[in-house]
């Protein structure tokens, strides 16, 4: 009688742990769904096709928002330019050559803490370097440059995680069948990592994708009647779009402000969608 | 030291130690002959795998501490700092104890090493596949199906791909460590019979995963322990009248 008075007793106490932790990991879920429903019931009205395809009218009170979905498409494009060669290539230095020394210790610090350093810090970096040291003035290059910098932490260190999670013995097999070390890289190892070097792309870029601050003073530009037409052009852009006309313009009419909203978080959940598909695409594909 | 030409490998005063301490092989004198099968065995941490691995330089030169003496092959010496390594891992194929598949197909993992080397001919790979999974005893199993994932084969025949993949490159010497050692009995009497078979081409070195193993296929044995080489002789020989008490001790199982 006692007996089975504990072992109800323990079932009860797992069944009520175990429910509580679904209730958490639910939780996590909350907020997202919240904030995409909330954004979606504010600005889901204002979405339309003047509204994806043209430009700002009165003072950003009507009309479209074309010009800063393009400029962030732009922008986004250009990060990738220079991030995604230079960050893929420290990834496969590290990962792939490196020796185990107090130079390789430093590179790998400074990335840690690359990634920690606030984007507004990274903002003034990128005005003094690109915008009037290298005279690019405020335009899509140096805005490009300066998220690069931002992205190139989260793309080394996914990457090269990627890399590293390739067993050891694929590349001892391969230089034992007389492959030199890069032609085992670029055959075996990084085709095998490949999948979660684009995760980690994906990934970096679509934090650049929703900065405002780095391009605040390196790019970004308020109002545009024009789109850009070279890469020393100043460029409109989503999140800084966004944060002009929710606190620079008055009488702002809250549904262009969600609709913006809006467009930005389908630009960045729909890059994370995309780089879900080429990794299950991928992982299907190599079934091994 | 008289040159016989019927030595394929001449080991002298070889001596290596590694950084960590680990292993170590200590003033090795052998002479493997061509076109046999030489088994090396012992207990765990003599120094087989090591000596296996500077046949095709595989050591990682960060790991080793020292490494002294000669390995001719053909009367050239590999450890010479201008050996072409990448030449001499053609040469000297090697089997590893797990089989590692490469992740892609099983026609793949048999072209990859004549790929990297520059061979492009569709017929010339194709020939290939057939003779080393041939060789091998693998092709009558996998011929409908060479483009499947190599990783779809069972274990057993995992390991006669990887022999087939070393096999592609037309080596002289094999390299063997423990290829049997995952594998059950009806795949290990596979691999060993094509061992047999290939002896008549190659010049095959193993080291075997059993005592047994050694006893059954060698046709030189070399007896390792703690770094030493203490006995090679004929296999016969070696494993029914062994001149060393050690040795005796060993294959009679007294201790191992």
């Amino acid at each position: 009688m006692l007996k089975k008075f504990f072992s109800m007793n323990r079932n009860f106490t797992q069944r009520l742990g175990f429910g509580l932790l679904t209730l958490m990991a639910a939780m996590t879920v909350l907020p997202i769904v919240a904030v995409v429903i909330y954004i979606i019931s504010q600005g889901g009205s204002a979405i339309s096709l003047e509204f994806l395809t043209g430009f700002p009218r009165d003072g950003m009170r009507q009309g479209g928002i074309m010009p800063a979905i393009v400029g962030t498409f732009y922008l986004t494009v250009g990060t990738a330019f220079f991030s995604v060669p230079l960050g893929v290539a420290a990834a496969i230095y590290l990962s792939e050559y490196a020796p185990d020394n107090w130079l390789t210790r430093i590179i790998r610090i400074a990335i840690i803490n690359l990634s920690g350093i606030p984007s507004v810090v990274y903002g003034l970096f990128g005005l003094g370097l690109f915008v009037l040291f290298l005279k690019f003035g405020t335009s899509i290059l140096s805005a490009s440059l300066t998220l690069s910098i931002m992205t190139l932490p989260v793309i080394i260190s996914t990457a090269e995680e990627a890399l590293r999670a390739v067993p050891q013995s694929f590349r001892t097999v391969s230089i034992s069948l007389g492959a030199t070390r890069w032609q085992t890289i670029r055959r075996i190892v990084v085709p095998e990592a490949l999948p979660g070097i684009i995760t980690g792309v994906i990934l970096g870029l679509e934090r650049a994708a929703g900065e405002t601050a780095p391009i605040l003073f390196t790019g970004a530009s308020f109002f545009l009647p024009r789109l850009p037409n070279s890469v020393f052009d100043a460029t409109m852009a989503l999140p800084y779009h966004l944060f002009v006309i929710s606190t620079q313009v008055p009488e702002m009419p809250f549904q262009i402000q969600y609709g913006t909203a809006l467009v930005l978080i389908a630009f960045v959940l729909g890059m994370n969608l995309i780089a879900t598909v080429i990794r299950s695409r991928a992982r299907a594909r190599r079934q091994w | 030291m008289e040159t016989n030409l019927n030595d394929k490998i001449v080991i002298e005063n070889f001596s290596l130690q590694y950084v960590d301490g680990t292993e170590s092989l200590r003033n090795i004198n052998l002479r493997i002959p061509r076109n046999a099968i030489t088994v090396i065995f012992g207990p765990a941490g003599g120094g087989k795998s090591t000596l296996l691995r500077c046949l095709n330089r595989l050591n990682d030169p960060a790991d080793v501490k020292t490494m002294n003496g000669r390995i001719l092959i053909e009367n050239e010496n590999i450890l010479d700092p201008k050996t072409d390594i990448i030449r001499l891992r053609r040469k000297v194929g090697m089997v590893f104890a797990r089989p590692v598949v490469l992740p892609m197909s099983i026609r793949s993992n048999i072209t990859y090493g004549l790929e990297v080397m520059g061979e492009k001919r569709r017929s010339k790979l194709n020939e290939a596949v057939e003779r080393s999974l041939k060789q091998a005893a693998l092709w009558e199993e996998v011929r409908a199906r060479l483009d499947e994932p190599g990783v779809a084969l069972s274990g057993g025949q995992q390991q006669r791909l990887c022999l087939a993949r070393s096999l592609a490159l037309e080596p002289e010497i094999i390299l063997l460590d423990e290829p049997t050692s995952g594998l059950d009995p009806i795949s290990t009497g596979k691999v060993e019979a094509s061992l047999q078979e290939l002896k008549k081409t190659y010049t095959i070195i193993l080291v075997p995963h059993s005592v047994q193993q050694a006893a059954r296929t060698a046709d030189f044995a070399a007896f390792f322990l703690q770094g030493e080489l203490v006995e090679f002789s004929e296999g016969k020989t070696l494993f029914t009248a062994p001149s060393d008490k050690r040795t005796e001790d060993y294959v009679t199982g007294r201790f191992g």
